[in-house]
């Protein structure tokens, strides 16, 4: 298992890099692809199949198709680089660095190496799952939809052309 | 495991009814012609009366909902009682301005109570992944609703400007929920409130919590636009639809305000006294990066973007000086902010002309003699604004301070006095501009419409008796501030 996890845990890590460093949108959406699926091993890895489906379903499948056409829509070529901000350039990696260290220095602190192992999950079928979804958290799944409704009209508030 | 009861459903009432008028003004906006959407504007404010009358229902069943990812407590009604006088004032004060810009569409009233449901949730809500959701309902309604001026430049930098600062800052906010998530295996603010309390100290991992507060705090700054998240509050306040400017300015901000309380000087209180610098500096840096960019300003809207900077500051203050002092003057602060600062930037819509186009000081010269009536109407808001006694302004810079000085906050206090004597310049070159020039004023523009009026004349009349006779209403602050989480 541990191997597995290193292989896939490193690829996503490369491909997140590869999103930002990338020129072009097409292969930034192909990378997040990659991200994505990595991240589905994982959680297979975890013991949480379905939730693996349900990642490459969703976010790998239906999400990223939204992005690929939005991006061919808007015909978006290889990105010029701005030259505006310069603090920007130069505080950015280093900030990033400390961002990175602090969190680091955080799980070594949190979960020193000889305590942790990987736990067993609880059951994370369709069916605990939905439980979950239905019962604990029923009322943030229905708000949900709420919100669902503001994003759609907006869309239509911004994009129609005759309101 | 819960199973809903009418109990819970009762607690979420006001919510409940905004969300289903907001859905009606959707359905019957296509059977309505062009000139009648008004009629929308008015059934809006209709559902915002009743779902302040199903608040009423609710303070007589308070207690937890939904498996305690609810909390109808005396803080969160106050808080949706705030929300919902401020999209009332927001609409009264809209139905003109929206005519006279040609974009009165149902689809603004829909946005608005949808802003509405999304801040009370927010202040409600004792489960981070429900405030995470009300925080996404009423910032993606308020990105909208900044862009309604879908011909003019400055309305759609302001909502892409708005919207992509907005959406960076509620990634950290979720952000920070995941880490404590990973760290607490929960996500409900009374059971962190618990495991921390019984604990004593601030650990599990003490580092990793730092980085969830401070991922947290970021978040919420950005939304209330303390210094150094505020840049975009400037170019937002003026690029959005003047009455959006109004609601904009207080609404998305108090409600920010109530999670801050709720998270930090509730579930978080044991976190220690790392917190309390934080919110020092945040406090210093916006009241001061807040007033003299104020000073500097020649629009008016930017400058009462500056000031609404400025006073998120004060309101930090109050939090700084901590859970047993500070709740109360900061509900208090931020009633009397939401009164004063939805009207000025009512009024100023008004004069500002079709298009916006009088929105500069010089556009104000000699107001106060062709409209003495409008003018006495601003200047009483700046005079509030600045907190000058007898007007509300004043008490509540006062409660702030005083509570600061009761928790030993001497340093702050001072800076606070002195920042807030540099903002009288600025509010009273407004002023002097309307009294003291001569001059024919641009702005002075058509007579008010009488909807406006209304919303005008509860402003004005809350600042004098909040200033006049603030006792009542100190009171039942006192009440609202009750232990959070």
């Amino acid at each position: 298992m541990a191997p597995l996890f290193y292989i896939f845990a490193v690829l996503a890590i490369l491909a997140a890099l590869s999103v930002v460093l990338q020129r072009t949108p097409v292969y930034s959406a192909l990378s997040l692809i990659v991200v994505l699926c990595s991240l589905a091993v994982v959680y297979l890895l975890l013991g949480a199949e379905f939730l693996a489906v349900i990642q490459v379903i969703i976010y790998a499948g239906a999400i990223m198709v939204l992005f690929v056409l939005v991006i061919m829509l808007l015909n978006a070529r290889q990105e010029t680089p701005s030259d505006r901000s310069r603090l920007a350039r130069w505080l950015g990696a280093p900030l990033l660095l400390v961002f990175l260290g602090e969190l680091l220095f955080a799980v070594w602190e949190r979960f020193p190496a000889a305590t942790t192992r990987a736990a067993a999950l609880p059951d994370a079928g369709p069916r605990a799952v939905g439980a979950l979804l239905f019962r604990s958290y029923v009322l943030p799944f229905e708000v949900t939809s709420i919100l669902i409704l503001v994003a759609v009209l907006g869309a239509v508030v911004l994009a129609k052309k005759r309101l | 495991m819960i199973t809903v009861q009418a109990d819970d459903l009762v607690r979420i009432l006001p919510q409940a009814i905004l969300a289903g008028f907001a859905i009606l003004v959707m359905v019957f906006e296509p059977f309505l012609p062009a000139a009648r959407k008004t009629l929308l504007g008015w059934f809006s404010l209709f559902g915002v009366v009743a779902a302040g009358a199903a608040t009423i229902r609710t303070s007589f069943s308070p207690g937890l909902a939904f498996g305690n990812s609810i909390s109808a407590d005396r803080f969160s009604l106050f808080f949706i009682c705030l929300f919902l006088l401020v999209a009332a004032l927001t609409l009264l004060g809209s139905f003109h301005s929206l005519e006279r810009e040609n974009i009165n569409h149902g689809e603004f009233y829909a946005l608005l109570l949808m802003a509405t449901v999304g801040m009370c949730f927010m202040a409600a809500s004792t489960e981070l992944i429900m405030i995470f959701l009300g925080l996404e309902i009423s910032s993606l309604a308020t990105y909208v609703l900044a862009g309604f001026k879908r011909q003019d430049a400055l309305s759609n930098e302001a909502s892409l400007k708005y919207f992509l600062l907005g959406s960076f800052a509620t990634a950290f906010f979720l952000y920070g929920i995941a880490v404590v998530y990973g760290l607490t295996g929960t996500t409900n603010l009374l059971v962190l409130s618990a495991q921390l309390g019984r604990s004593g100290e601030f650990r599990p991992g003490a580092v990793f919590a730092w980085v969830a507060l401070l991922l947290m705090f970021v978040g919420l700054a950005f939304k209330v636009s303390t210094v150094p998240f505020h840049v975009w509050t400037p170019d937002v306040y003026q690029g959005a639809p003047a009455p959006v400017t109004a609601f904009l300015s207080v609404g998305p901000k108090a409600a920010a305000f109530a999670v801050l309380l709720r998270i930090f000087l509730g579930a978080f209180a044991s976190a220690g006294s790392g917190v309390f610098w934080v919110f020092w500096a945040s406090a210093i840096l916006t009241m001061c990066l807040g007033n003299l960019a104020a000073l500097l300003q020649s629009n008016v809207k930017r400058l009462l973007a500056y000031s609404a900077i400025a006073h998120a500051g004060y309101v930090l203050v109050g939090i700084a000086a901590g859970r047993g002092e500070g709740t109360a003057p900061v509900l208090f602060y931020l009633t009397v902010y939401a009164l004063m600062n939805v009207g000025a930037f009512l009024l100023v819509a008004h004069l500002a002309g079709t298009g916006e186009r009088w929105t500069r000081i010089e556009d104000f010269t000699g107001l106060g003699y062709q409209r003495p009536a409008v003018a006495a109407c601003l200047a009483a808001f700046m005079l509030s604004l600045a907190g000058f006694p007898t007007t509300a302004g004043f008490f509540a810079k006062f409660y702030i301070f005083r509570a600061a000085v009761h928790s030993g906050l001497i340093g702050l206090t001072i800076v606070a006095v002195l920042t807030s004597v540099v903002s009288v310049y600025y509010y009273f070159r407004l002023i002097v501009v309307m009294y003291m020039r001569e001059g024919k004023a641009e702005a002075a523009s058509a007579s008010l419409p009488w909807a406006l009026r209304v919303a005008l004349a509860i402003s004005v009349v809350g600042i004098f008796y909040l200033g006049l006779y603030p006792t009542d209403f100190l009171l039942l602050t006192n009440l609202a501030a009750v232990p959070l989480p």
